[in-house]
C-alpha cells in the first residue's frame, strides 16, 4: 500500500493531527457582529422594513463565518461551519414568523375577547360599529364538528379495522391507496362535492349538517391513517392469546385489540378534529353564514368560527371587523391548540413505557 | 369431514355458529366502510366530472386559453390559464422557500440543536401545523402584507432585470410573491415534521461509520443522513406541495385577484384555483357553479397526481430499506 | 505507516457515570492487540476513546492522554476529524452505507478528503478490496449496492473502506460477533495479513479468537455493577492464556466467570 492519495487539504502532507481552530465563542461573536452590521447598514441605507435588516444580517452571518473559517481552519472545516450556520439561520427564519404569528394573534385578540364577546351573537350589531360576539359561531362550530366526527370517526375506525385485521388482496390495496390520496383532497373540492350532491342534486338547503358532511370527508382519511398505525402496534401475541382461548375474531377485536389501542386512536381522532375545526372553505359554501344564533344544524344557515373570521375580515372590512376577527382567531387557536395538547398528552400517557 | 360426532354438545355448536355469524357481520361492516370510502372517492370524481361536462358544453370561450371568468354572462366564457399559472407559481415559490428551510429545521432538531432546545422546539413546530389557515390568512393580510412593502421594492430595484421580479404596477404587495411566502410559512411545519422523523430514523451505525472515516458533522450528514432521507424529503415536499396547491382561504384573504396572466410576481393580481372558487362561489348562478366545479375538478386531478407520486416514492423507499434491514 | 499508541491515566465518562478508570497501556505498532473481558467492563468504550469516537455520544467525555507516536490526541488544538482519519474503525455490525454502491462505499473516505481523480480512485478501490480479500468476490459488480452482500462480505467491505484512507491504526469493535463461523475465519485470516501494515486493536468476546489472532492481549474487568471498568493486565497473548500473572485473568479465561 504505497499510494499517497492526493488529499486536497490545506494541511501539510505529514497528516498532522492538529489544526487551527476558531475559539468556541467565535460563532456567537460572528452572529452578534453580523446583526450589528446588518442593522447598521439597514439604518444607514434607510431601509424601512425590518425584514430586510434581518435578511442582511443573516447573509452577513453566513458569509463571515464561512470566510473566517476558510482562512483559519481550511476548506472542509469552513464548509462544516457554513452548514451549521445555515441550519441555525433556518431555525431562526422559522421561529420569527411563527412566533410573530402567535404573539400578534394573542396581542390583537386579548383586547377583544371577554365574557360579552363569548356570549353574544352578531344579531342586530351594526357592522360599522363595535360590539357583538361569536356565540353563534361557537355553537355552529361545535355542532358541525361534532356531527362530522360522529360520521367520520366510526367509518374511519371500521375502515382501519378492515385494513389491519381483515384486509387482504386488491380491495384492501385500493382502499389503502385511496385513503392516502383522499388525505390530499383540497377542502374546497370536498365542499364542491357535497354542494353538487347534497344541495344541488338532492335539493337540500344550506345547513350546518351539509357543512359537516364535507368536514367528515376531510376527516375520514386522517382517522383511518392514525387508527391503522395504532392497530398495527398491537402485538400479534395478544390476538393469538385470545384466539387460543376460543374467542371469536370480532370479539377479539372489540374486547382486546381496540381497547389496547384506544389511547392512540383517541389521540388520532382528536388531532383530526383539531384539523377540521379550522376549515373555512367548505363551511363557507355549505353553511352559508348567519348573524344570529341557530341551534339547529339541520335547518337553515349557521355560523362557524373560521367563517366568522372570514366574514369579519372580508365583508365588514373595517377596524371593528378586524378586531372581532382577531378575537375569534384567538379563540379558534386556543381551541385547536388545546385539543392538540390534550391529544398529545393522552398519547404520552397511554403509550407503552418503552422506547424514547 | 364425515358427519360430526353426534355426541358433540349442542351448546358448543351453537356458540361456534354464533361466532361465525358475528364474525361475518363485523367483517362486512368493516369492509363496507372501506368500500364506502372508495365510493366517496369515485363519487367526488364522478359528480365533479358530470358538472364539469355541463359547464364545458355551455362554454363559449376556450377552457384552456380564455383568461376571463364570466360563466354567468349571457354568453358564458371562462378559462383556467390564469388560475393554472397562479396556482403553480405561488406553489413553486412556497416550495422553493419552504423545502430548504424545512430541511434546515429538521436537521437542527435531529442533529444540531442541544437536546434541551430540540424537544420543545419540535413540539412547537408540530403545534404550529395545527394553526387554522384562516388565521394564517388574517395574519398574512394584516401583518405580513404591510411588512412586505420594503422587501418588494428592494427586490424590484435590485432584481427587477430578471423579469419576474420586475414590478410594473405599484400598489400593496397583495401579489403572488407574498402569497408564496405565506404558503411557505404554512406548509413549513408539515414538511419539517415528516423530514425530521426520517432524519431521526437514520441508523446510528451509518452516522458513526461516516464519522469514523474522518467526516466533519456536515460531511457525515451528506454521506449518511441526506441520502438515507432523500425519499422522505421528496415525499414530505410533495405533501406540502399538495397543501399549497389546494390552500384556499389564506390565498383568498391575501391575494387581490384579477384576470391578468402575468409572470411579474410582484404585481398584484392573478388567482389560484381554490381562491377563485371561494371568491366567485357566493355570486355564482347555476352555470357559474358548474364552471367552478370544472376548475375544482382540475385542481382535484392535480392534487391527486401530486399525492399519488408522493405515495409511490414512499412505497419505493419501503422496499429499499427492507433490502438491508 | 503503523504507529504506536501510549495511553496514560485515561478515564471515560457518560454524563456523570464513569465507564472506565485510569487506564494506562502501550500498544505496539504492526501487531494485533486484543481486548477481552466480561460484558460492561468498558473495553469497547476504551476502544472508542482511541480515535475520539467516544465523544460523539452526547454528554460523553474523556480525561487523560492518548499518545499516537508522541502526539496527544486529546491536546487542545487537535482536530478529532483528523484523528479519525488516521485511526480507522470497524464496527460490531457491518455498516456499509445503504445508499451507496460497493465502489462508492470503498472510496467514501477519499471522497470526503476531496480526491476526485478517477484513476486514483480506481486504484484505491482495487487495492483496498484486495487488501480486504474481497476483490475476487465483487470485482464484477462494483456498482451494485453494498447492502446486497452477505454479512461477512459486508464486514470485509467495511474493512476495505477503513483501509482505503490508509490509516495508521485500525480499531475493530467485535468485528465478528454478527457473523457466521466461516465469515469469521475469513476476517481472522485478514487480520493476520493486515497487521504487517497497521497497528490493529481488536475487541472480542471470543477468547479463542483473541488467542488465534492477537500478539498481545489486555484483560479488562470491573469490580462490580455500576463500578468503572479497569485494565487488569496486558501481556503477550501466549502468556495471558497460559500463565497470567493475575488470578482474575485466569479465572475469566478458564471460564469461572464472565
Amino acid at each position: 500500500m504505497t499510494v499517497t492519495a492526493v488529499v486536497e487539504d490545506s494541511r501539510p502532507v505529514g497528516r498532522s493531527l492538529t489544526a487551527n481552530r476558531l475559539p468556541k465563542w467565535a460563532p456567537a461573536a460572528v452572529a452578534v457582529g453580523s446583526i450589528a452590521l446588518g442593522c447598521g447598514i439597514g439604518a444607514a441605507a434607510g431601509l424601512a422594513s425590518h425584514l430586510q435588516w434581518g435578511l442582511l444580517s443573516a447573509a452577513l452571518f453566513l458569509l463571515i463565518s464561512y470566510g473566517l473559517s476558510a482562512r483559519v481552519e481550511g476548506r472542509r472545516q469552513a464548509k462544516d461551519r457554513f452548514a451549521t450556520s445555515v441550519v441555525w439561520v433556518a431555525f431562526i427564519l422559522a421561529v420569527v414568523p411563527l412566533v410573530a404569528l402567535t404573539v400578534y394573534t394573542v396581542q390583537q385578540g386579548m383586547d377583544v375577547v371577554n365574557g360579552n364577546f363569548l356570549s353574544h351573537s352578531m344579531k342586530g350589531v351594526l357592522q360599522s360599529g363595535p360590539g357583538g360576539g361569536i356565540y353563534h359561531a361557537l355553537i355552529g362550530t361545535l355542532e358541525q364538528v361534532g356531527l362530522a366526527t360522529a360520521i367520520a370517526a366510526p367509518i374511519g375506525l371500521l375502515t382501519a379495522v378492515y385494513l389491519v385485521e381483515y384486509g387482504r388482496g386488491k380491495l384492501a390495496k385500493a382502499v389503502t391507496f385511496f385513503v392516502d390520496v383522499m388525505t390530499g383532497i383540497p377542502s374546497i373540492v370536498a365542499g364542491l362535492f357535497i354542494l353538487s350532491v347534497w344541495n344541488l342534486a338532492l335539493g337540500f338547503g344550506y345547513s350546518g349538517f351539509s357543512g359537516s358532511l364535507a368536514l367528515a370527508i376531510l376527516m375520514m382519511p386522517v382517522v383511518v391513517r392514525s387508527t391503522e398505525e395504532m392497530l398495527k402496534l398491537v402485538p400479534n401475541e395478544l390476538r393469538e392469546a385470545s384466539y387460543a382461548l376460543g374467542v371469536p375474531k370480532w370479539k377479539t377485536i372489540l374486547r382486546i385489540v381496540l381497547p389496547t389501542a384506544i389511547g392512540g386512536i383517541t389521540t388520532g381522532v382528536m388531532l383530526a378534529v383539531a384539523r377540521i375545526t379550522g376549515e373555512t372553505a367548505p363551511v363557507m359554501m355549505l353553511v352559508f353564514g348567519a348573524d344570529y344564533i341557530n341551534n339547529n344544524p339541520f335547518d337553515g344557515p349557521q355560523q362557524s368560527l373560521p367563517m366568522y373570521i372570514w366574514t369579519q375580515y372580508s365583508q365588514v372590512n373595517n377596524d371593528f371587523g378586524y378586531a372581532r376577527a382577531w378575537g375569534a382567531a384567538l379563540v379558534l387557536i386556543a381551541f385547536v391548540m388545546g385539543l392538540n395538547l390534550v391529544a398529545r398528552g393522552i398519547a404520552r400517557w397511554r403509550s407503552p413505557k418503552s422506547g424514547h | 369431514m364425515t358427519s360430526s360426532s353426534p355426541a358433540a354438545p349442542q351448546g358448543r355448536e351453537r356458540r361456534t355458529r354464533d361466532s361465525r355469524v358475528g364474525d361475518k357481520i363485523f367483517m362486512n361492516l368493516a369492509r363496507g366502510s372501506g368500500i364506502l370510502l372508495l365510493v366517496i372517492m369515485a363519487a367526488i370524481a364522478g359528480f365533479l366530472a358530470w358538472r364539469s361536462g355541463l359547464a364545458l358544453s355551455n362554454n363559449q370561450g376556450n377552457f384552456l386559453t380564455t383568461f376571463e371568468w364570466a360563466p354567468d354572462a349571457p354568453k358564458p366564457v371562462f378559462g383556467i390559464p390564469v388560475l393554472v399559472v397562479g396556482t403553480i407559481v405561488s406553489a413553486v415559490i412556497a416550495m422553493a422557500i419552504a423545502v430548504p428551510v424545512a430541511i434546515g429545521i429538521a436537521l437542527f432538531i435531529s442533529h444540531y440543536a442541544p437536546r434541551r432546545i430540540a424537544q420543545p422546539f419540535a413540539y412547537l413546530v408540530d403545534l404550529l401545523a395545527a394553526v387554522p389557515s384562516i388565521v394564517y390568512g388574517l395574519w398574512g393580510a394584516l401583518f405580513l402584507v404591510p411588512h412586505m412593502d420594503g422587501l418588494t421594492s428592494w427586490l424590484n430595484e435590485y432584481l427587477g432585470w430578471t423579469y419576474i421580479f420586475d414590478q410594473t404596477k405599484s400598489g400593496t404587495p397583495r401579489n403572488l410573491f407574498t402569497v408564496g411566502i405565506l404558503l411557505a410559512i404554512m406548509v413549513l411545519p408539515i414538511i419539517t415534521a415528516v423530514t425530521r422523523e426520517v432524519f431521526r430514523q437514520v441508523p446510528r451505525m451509518h452516522e458513526e461509520a461516516a464519522l469514523a472515516l474522518g467526516a466533519t458533522r456536515w460531511e457525515m450528514i451528506r454521506t449518511a443522513v441526506l441520502p438515507f432521507g432523500r425519499p422522505g424529503i421528496i415525499s414530505a415536499s410533495m405533501l406540502g406541495l399538495g397543501r399549497a396547491l389546494g390552500e384556499t382561504i389564506a390565498v383568498a384573504v391575501v391575494l387581490s385577484s384579477s384576470n391578468v396572466l402575468s409572470l411579474h410576481i410582484l404585481d398584484a393580481g392573478g388567482g389560484t384555483f381554490a381562491q377563485n372558487i371561494a371568491l366567485k362561489f357566493a355570486e355564482a348562478g347555476d352555470s357559474g357553479r358548474n364552471a367552478l366545479m370544472a376548475s375544482g375538478l382540475v385542481l382535484f386531478v392535480i392534487t391527486l397526481l401530486v399525492n399519488g407520486a408522493a405515495r409511490l416514492i414512499i412505497a419505493r423507499r419501503k422496499e429499499y430499506s427492507g433490502a438491508n434491514a | 505507516m503503523a504507529k504506536r499508541i501510549d495511553v496514560s491515566g485515561l478515564s471515560a465518562f457518560y454524563g456523570t457515570t464513569k465507564a472506565i478508570e485510569d487506564i494506562s497501556m502501550s500498544i505496539e505498532p504492526r501487531s494485533v492487540t486484543a481486548f477481552i473481558g466480561p460484558s460492561g467492563c468498558g473495553k469497547s468504550t476504551f476502544l472508542r476513546t482511541l480515535n475520539r469516537m467516544h465523544e460523539v455520544i452526547p454528554n460523553a467525555r474523556v480525561e487523560g492522554k492518548v499518545l499516537l507516536d508522541d502526539e496527544n490526541l486529546y491536546a487542545a488544538n487537535v482536530d478529532p476529524v483528523a484523528v479519525r482519519r488516521s485511526i480507522g474503525m470497524v464496527f460490531q455490525r457491518p455498516n456499509p452505507f445503504p445508499t451507496m454502491s460497493i465502489y462508492d462505499n470503498v472510496i467514501a473516505g477519499l471522497r470526503l478528503a476531496g480526491v476526485k481523480k478517477k484513476s486514483v480512485l480506481d486504484d484505491v478501490v482495487e487495492r483496498s478490496l484486495k487488501g480486504a480479500n474481497l476483490w475476487n468476490e465483487v470485482h464484477t459488480r462494483l456498482n451494485k449496492p453494498g447492502a446486497g452482500l452477505s454479512g461477512g462480505q459486508q464486514q470485509r467491505l467495511c474493512i476495505a473502506r477503513a483501509i482505503a484512507v490508509e490509516p495508521e491504526v485500525l480499531l475493530m469493535d467485535e468485528p465478528c460477533s454478527a457473523l457466521d463461523p466461516i465469515s469469521t475465519l475469513a476476517i481472522e485470516d485478514l487480520i493476520g495479513e493486515l497487521k504487517s501494515q497497521f497497528t490493529i486493536v481488536i475487541v472480542t468476546h471470543n477468547m479463542q479468537q483473541a488467542a488465534r489472532v492477537s500478539d498481545r492481549t489486555a484483560f479488562f474487568n470491573l469490580a462490580g455493577v455500576g463500578q468503572p471498568g479497569k485494565l487488569i493486565e496486558l501481556d503477550d497473548t501466549q502468556r495471558i492464556f497460559s500463565n497470567p500473572s493475575v488470578q482474575a485473568t485466569e479465572d475469566y479465561i478458564s471460564g469461572r466467570f464472565g
